[in-house]
């Protein structure tokens, strides 16, 4: 019962992380029809960014996030406006290619700044907390607690406000956005700065949770990916439940496999959603 | 002057002409059907209109302003709106969401003129809330109507309202364009149901492979020898 408990505690953590990855995926995939593969070194960039202050500096990882969040926002709505914007008239999949491009390079120009080696927020260690018998660090509580809140703030922002409510419409159907007189590009630098931050936010939790290394969110990049396709691509509000989903899968997975299967077990979800449910969980979503 | 004036307009899709020197007119307060054969290019002429296909000769002019390939929010900032031949609704957004999006460009208050367009179409009040998508077909093009109105426009380019629907409903669509001519805006429609689209306009045109055959009052079209022959059934 405990180590049920524990992997559950592991599984909301993880989870929490892929679904913030997972949220930004497919908003982008919403609103601009291509799988954005640079997303998983956006979240590497975000996690390397909130080093800086911390290390420069000495801020408080706390507070740092911010500036990491900031950063990559505007380092998400660059690329777009630089490269991706060009591009839009073509076939999706140059988008794709284009953005493993992007991938390439965002993970290049980390390793020359920061190294190839893993570093670290804190150098002490997050002493855990014992509760019969089950782990819990302050951290996770932090990054669960952070994520419950930006999902909040993502569904205010979504529901209450015009530039949310035109997200969803041009998500819906991008033509008729256009000619409502709904400025597209506007709509599209929005969709980046909130995809971007919470790429960030995930990235900054899995520093927290683990280490910093270059490749650290290209590796987590098949489980938001599942997550995205589990919750119906294009649909945020899905992307959130698929996250929890591939999170608790992969850590309960390890009572019978070895934990580096866990990648495998988000892969197998992906294909039997692909295979027999191509519209995710939540379905409806037009191709 | 007119409220709308398209001269001469040349264009379509990559590198071949659609349109091959398409004039029409719309008068303020006046409603104009286009009707013609399937692939004439009736659709492609609001589009030129609207900037989303190019225009590569002659001119548009709305309230006597250029209007030729300007993008399509700047046309709806001049009070021109656009309701397509399908998909016309957001489909998860709500009724009221739907209609807030017609006012997307706008920073003031306007509950009024969703009070307006309630007023209009009643049904709608009661479904506010509800996705567009699980409207039915009649209602959605309501949905439709009324977002476009929720900028006053002047000119309203309808593409086929009618279009898969009941002919009861079609019946209550062609009363709901009156109604909205009746508030003076004026329409500008492309219409299959061609008997009951020149019945209800003050003029029509005629399109064929892109060029304009015939235009003249909605009666006359109807009394016209050919016009009949081809498009009433005989
Ligand atoms: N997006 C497009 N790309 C290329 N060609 C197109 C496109 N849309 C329409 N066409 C072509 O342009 C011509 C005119 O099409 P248009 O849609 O304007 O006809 P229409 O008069 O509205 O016909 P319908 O009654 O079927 O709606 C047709 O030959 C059509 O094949
Ligand atoms: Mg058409």
């Amino acid at each position: 019962m405990a180590e049920f408990l524990q992997l559950t505690i592991y599984g909301i953590v993880a989870g929490s992380i892929f679904s913030l990855g997972a949220i930004g995926l497919s908003l982008v995939y919403g609103i601009l029809r291509f799988p954005h593969f640079a997303h998983g070194d956006l979240i590497t960039l975000g996690a390397y960014f909130t080093l800086l202050p911390v290390s420069i500096l000495g801020a408080p990882p706390e507070l740092s996030f911010f500036f990491g969040v900031a950063a990559t926002m505007v380092v998400a709505v660059a690329v777009d406006q630089i490269l991706y914007r060009r591009l839009r008239k073509v076939a999706p999949v140059i988008l794709l290619i284009a953005s493993v491009g992007v991938a390439l390079i965002l993970r290049s120009l980390v390793q020359l700044f920061w190294g190839a080696g893993n570093q670290y927020y804190s150098q002490g260690i997050d002493m855990p907390w014992r509760l019969s018998g089950v782990n819990v660090k302050p951290d996770h509580l932090l990054i669960v607690a952070g994520a419950v809140i930006l999902v909040v703030l993502l569904h205010l922002f979504l529901q209450k406000t015009k530039t949310g409510k035109a997200m969803r419409a041009m998500s819906d159907n991008a033509d008729l956005a256009q000619v409502t007189g709904i400025e597209v590009n506007k709509v599209i630098i929005w969709t980046w700065v909130i995809g971007g931050g919470m790429a960030a936010a995930a990235g900054i939790f899995l520093g927290l949770d683990t280490r910093l290394h270059p490749v650290m969110g290209w590796r987590i990049l098949l489980p938001v990916f599942a997550a995205a396709i589990l919750g119906g691509i294009g649909r945020p509000y899905g992307a959130i439940v698929g996250g929890l989903i591939i999170g608790l899968a992969q850590e309960y997975s390890t009572v019978i496999l070895s934990p580096p299967y866990k990648p495998a077990v988000a892969f197998a979800l992906m294909v039997i959603m692909l295979i027999f449910k191509p519209t995710g969980l939540f379905a409806g979503r037009k191709a | 002057m007119s409220l709308l004036q398209v001269d001469q307009i040349r264009g379509g899709y990559g590198d071949v002409d659609i349109l091959n020197g398409v004039d029409i007119r719309v008068e303020p307060g006046e409603i104009v059907a286009i009707i013609g054969p399937n692939g004439a290019g009736k659709s492609t002429v609001m589009k030129a209109v609207f900037g989303l296909v190019k225009v590569r000769e002659g001119s548009i002019t709305y309230r006597d302003k250029e209007i030729a390939n300007l993008r399509p929010d700047q046309i709806v900032r001049q009070g021109l709106c656009y309701v397509p031949q399908e998909k016309n609704v957001f489909p998860t957004l709500t009724v009221e969401e739907n209609l807030e999006m017609g006012a997307f460009i706008r920073n003031d208050d306007f509950s009024q003129d969703l009070e307006k367009v309630y007023e209009l179409f009643p049904a709608l009040y009661e479904k506010r809330r509800q996705p567009a998508g699980a409207l039915s077909g009649g209602q959605r093009q309501m949905v439709a109507m009324g977002r476009a109105l929720m900028l006053n426009p002047g000119l309203i380019l309808l593409d086929e309202p009618t279009a898969g629907l009941a002919p009861a409903i079609v019946d209550l669509i062609f009363q709901n364009i009156n109604k909205v001519n009746g508030l003076g805006v004026s329409i500008m429609m492309v219409e299959q149901n061609a008997k009951q689209a020149l019945r209800m306009c003050h003029r029509g045109y005629v399109l064929t492979t892109g060029r304009n055959r015939h235009h003249d009052t909605g009666e006359n079209l109807l009394n016209n020898r050919e016009v009949a022959e081809m498009f009433l059934g005989g």
